[in-house]
């Protein structure tokens, strides 16, 4: 084989399993959409669940997650950015930094029933906040921290040294320099880790399912001490439990579909706010 | 005026610098010549102590800057750095607009004054030479400045803090030859004002910019002299082999 049709041959591989991959995100999607969108209304998005959860809305569901998603990142993101700018910026590679990183890849590992568990142990019981949005979102937000921390690093590790070197050669103070030069060159990275996290968190049903979710509560939380339902956690219900699963089959799609339209619009919100800062950083 | 006696420098185990002593005087230009390796960038970077950056490194004997050791305890690092200015071998302006660019360093140590920083903006431009080029643009991005405009914002921004001492770590190496030759008719002009002290691998630039010129080789200072006399009459024969381009 001569070195053109080689390459041409690798070309078409490639090719191939792009479009593989691409059309197997597609086929899902399609067939969430072609199953769900038939009881897409604005009654679904705005009202109760009914009937059993056979019938009516998911509408205490849609908040649960947009307040879960809120809670987690209030928590994990400012924690996990500021970790990531000691370790990366600060810490230098001494024996502290390198056992942060080990434990925070191990974090990242763990299976995500065995946070659930933990958040039970310690923010239900220990702590006292019992089923509610507190221990949900903390719980939440320790799962993603890991995500967090790393994509930060990353984040400050693209920024080149010259920079660096640049501000303190002016007499800059390394916390000057971190605040004015690196983390407004890394911001942009740093919304994409943001954007992976929201993704994560809103999709996850085993941390919650012990300390948030609420099988069945057709009302509207008044503070963080409060249960909600959740869109991961109310599809598994309504898909799995429940007084007829297959007359509720048609809003257990609805919900996925939903969910699929939050995560994907949160994304495009976040991805908007990273063009605006990648923007500024340019002209700033 | 920079002295420095008797600077041993390691990184690790490796010896960078060997027994280095020379004496730069006010308002001179010193170049520092040799081949890639030989301490010379080293050397320079002991002036802003830049070389504090990298980890497990060792400094023996004294280096001071107007008779004050600046590797004594209680030495404020970052005071040090606002009288020794730096311009690094690639041009480093901020992601931020022109004027950011020149008035960071003035922010970063305190200057809030908005009709000092516009003054002391417009000057350092001018120093630079860059103020007639820019003066309509001052808005938009630094990175829309080719490279030699570029490093001569990075010479504005540094002049702009006032230091009395320059360092220049190869400043037009990543240059075309009029940028080039812009900075080094600059270098002239600045040395009325400042101690400029410039690391180059181009020894006509050495020749054409410099009044004292040292030789560096395997972190030893083999030959350090007026640059006249180094470039027509050097003393010792790895000087005159390296200038005439027997190796190197």
């Amino acid at each position: 084989m001569n070195r053109k049709t080689s390459q041409s041959l690798a070309f078409w591989i490639f090719r191939v399993f792009g479009i593989i991959v691409l059309g197997i995100l597609l086929w899902i999607i399609g067939f969430v959409v072609y199953n769900g969108i038939g009881v897409i209304s604005w009654e679904f998005l705005t009202t109760a669940p009914t009937d059993g959860m056979t019938a009516g809305g998911i509408m205490p569901a849609i908040v649960g997650t947009m307040c879960l998603v809120l809670g987690s990142m209030i928590f994990a993101f400012p924690l996990g950015v500021m970790s990531a700018i000691y370790t990366q910026e600060y810490a230098g590679n001494g024996f502290v930094v390198k056992f942060i990183r080990v434990m925070t890849n191990n974090l990242a590992g763990i299976p995500s029933i065995v946070f659930g568990l933990f958040g039970m142990a310690l923010f239900v019981n220990t702590l006292g906040f019992g089923d509610s949005i507190l221990a949900g979102s903390l719980t939440l937000g320790i799962l993603v921290l890991p995500l967090v921390i790393r994509t930060t690093e990353e984040a400050l590790k693209s920024v080149p040294q010259s920079f660096r070197s640049g501000s303190l050669a002016l007499g800059a103070t390394k916390l000057q320099t971190t605040r004015k030069v690196v983390l407004p060159m890394a911001f942009p990275n740093i919304i994409t880790g943001l954007i992976l996290s929201i993704g994560r968190v809103s999709g996850e049903t085993a941390p919650i399912l012990f300390t948030v979710a609420a099988y069945f509560l057709p009302k509207l939380p008044n503070s963080i001490f409060d249960q909600v339902m959740a869109l991961p956690y109310h599809l598994y219900v309504i898909a799995t439990t429940g007084k007829d699963i297959e007359a509720s089959r048609p809003i257990a799609y609805g919900t996925a579909l939903v969910l699929i339209a939050i995560v994907l619009i949160m994304n495009i919100l976040a991805t908007m706010l990273r063009r605006h800062f990648g923007k500024k950083v340019k002209t700033g | 005026m920079i002295e420095t006696k008797k600077v041993d420098f390691f990184y690790g185990d490796f010896q960078a610098l060997k027994n280095i002593s020379m004496r730069m005087d006010k308002n001179t230009v010193t170049a520092f010549i040799g081949p890639s390796g030989c301490g010379k960038s080293t050397f320079l970077r002991l002036f802003n102590r830049m070389n504090d950056l990298i980890p497990d490194i060792h400094l023996k004997g004294e280096c001071l800057i107007d008779g004050q050791d600046i590797y004594a305890r209680g030495v404020e690092v970052d005071e040090l750095r606002k009288k020794v200015g730096m311009v690094f071998q690639k041009p480093n302006p901020f992601p931020k607009s022109i004027f950011e660019n020149v008035a960071y360093g003035l922010r970063v140590n305190g200057m809030r004054d908005k009709n000092f920083i516009e003054q002391r903006v417009e000057e350092s431009l001018q120093s630079a030479a860059l103020w007639g080029e820019v003066k309509d643009k001052l808005r938009k991005s630094a990175f829309e400045l080719s490279g030699g405009q570029q490093q001569r914002l990075c010479i504005a921004r540094a002049l702009a803090i006032s230091p009395s001492i320059v360092l220049m770590d190869e400043p037009a190496s990543a240059l075309d030859p009029i940028s080039t030759a812009k900075i080094e008719e600059l270098i002239h002009d600045l040395k009325k004002h400042y101690t400029i002290v410039i690391v180059t691998h181009n020894m006509q630039q050495a020749a054409r910019v410099s009044d004292k010129t040292g030789f560096f080789m395997l972190g030893e200072l083999i030959e350090f002299s007026d640059t006249k006399k180094m470039f027509i009459n050097p003393e010792k024969e790895q000087t005159q082999n390296y200038i005439t381009g027997r190796f190197g």
